[in-house]
């Protein structure tokens, strides 16, 4: 009975252990996302995981897959983020510049409330497909620790840059441009 | 007489519960259930521009006659479940309660087994070997000794 009690005793703690070290994998494995931007910038091409979100621009949803073939700038903002209300404009001209090329400028909208995009997108006159994710679910997946931050995809849905913070300046005007002709294979 | 008694007595109760259920739900009590989804800490804890929305989104709905279980829903259905403090105590949620508990139980019973398991290992407690006669010669001398 001792010796079935050890063992049982044994056994339990071998679960706990191994139950933890499958957790500390998971997590790290879903904390991978943050490495796009730098993977990016090492001149890989990582993966852009995808997803389906609702959009709000129009009823339905949008997935990301659906849009292979095209060159995308995945945008990720809030109406609450004063830089994205410095940068959205620009990302307007870039849609309306870039869309007859196969390029496709993708706003996802996160930790907001519809309402206030709805009104931000009005406000700023976008017409660029915008898809939200009110929870935030995709921020981790792209490692995403702030708004707003761009990837710009290349027609097979990997990463070519990542854009950490508002693309406002001259610079990264031009980073961004040099970034699309790349991904269109120019 | 006793039928006025038993109102006398259950009148204010029956007030008070009416008046709870008719009283608007608490901006502040709200604010404290419900989490910022930037800084992920309640609401009445944190500044951030979401937080800032939220309870102004709690005040408007809260004005416009809402219940709080209303607000809550409507603030899952933008943000998630993540939004409340406490997890709703049922469906997923519920595991949040059940695993601590059980992760109690499964400690107290490892730990039953275990000392029920060292116990018996241990065994029946057997009597001291006497000592070298030597040994309890000087021991008593030096009791004397002490004693004397």
């Amino acid at each position: 009975m001792a010796r079935r009690a050890r063992l049982v005793g044994q056994g339990v703690a071998i679960g706990l252990v191994v139950l933890l070290l499958v957790l500390l994998a998971w997590s790290l494995v879903r904390s991978e996302g943050g490495d796009l931007a730098a993977a990016a910038a090492r001149g890989e091409r990582p993966r852009a995981p995808d997803f389906t979100l609702e959009r709000l621009d129009r009823e339905g949803e949008l997935r990301l897959e659906s849009l292979r073939g095209q060159v995308v700038v995945l945008n990720f903002w809030a109406s609450w983020c004063i830089p994205c209300k410095e940068e959205a404009p620009y990302l307007e001209r870039i849609w309306r510049e870039h869309r007859e090329r196969g390029v496709v400028v993708v706003g996802l909208d996160a930790k907001d409330f519809r309402r206030d995009a709805r009104a931000f997108m009005r406000r700023y006159g976008l017409t660029f497909p915008i898809v939200y994710d009110g929870p935030g679910d995709t921020l981790s997946a792209y490692g995403v620790t702030g708004f707003p931050e761009t990837f710009v995809l290349d027609p097979d849905g990997r990463v070519v840059e990542a854009f950490i913070g508002a693309i406002d300046t001259d610079p990264d005007r031009m980073r961004l441009r040099a970034a699309l002709e790349r991904a269109l294979g120019r | 007489m006793r039928r006025v008694l038993l109102v006398a007595l259950l009148l204010p109760a029956a007030l008070a519960l009416g008046a709870a259920a008719a009283s608007p739900p608490s901006a502040a009590e709200l604010e404290a259930e419900l989490v910022c989804p930037v800084c992920e800490t309640t609401l009445d804890q944190s500044n951030a521009p979401v937080a800032e929305r939220m309870k102004a989104f709690i005040r408007e709905r809260i004005a416009a006659g809402d219940s709080e279980q209303e607000i809550k829903d409507a603030l899952v259905a933008e943000f998630g479940p993540g939004v409340l403090a406490r997890p709703p105590e049922g469906g997923f949620g519920l595991l949040a309660w059940l695993l601590p508990l059980a992760a109690l139980a499964g400690g107290g019973i490892a730990a039953i087994l275990l000392v029920r398991a060292w116990s018996r290992r241990r065994g029946p407690l057997e009597p001291e070997p006497p000592l070298a006669p030597e040994l309890e010669r000087r021991v008593d001398e030096e009791l004397a000794r002490f004693e004397g």
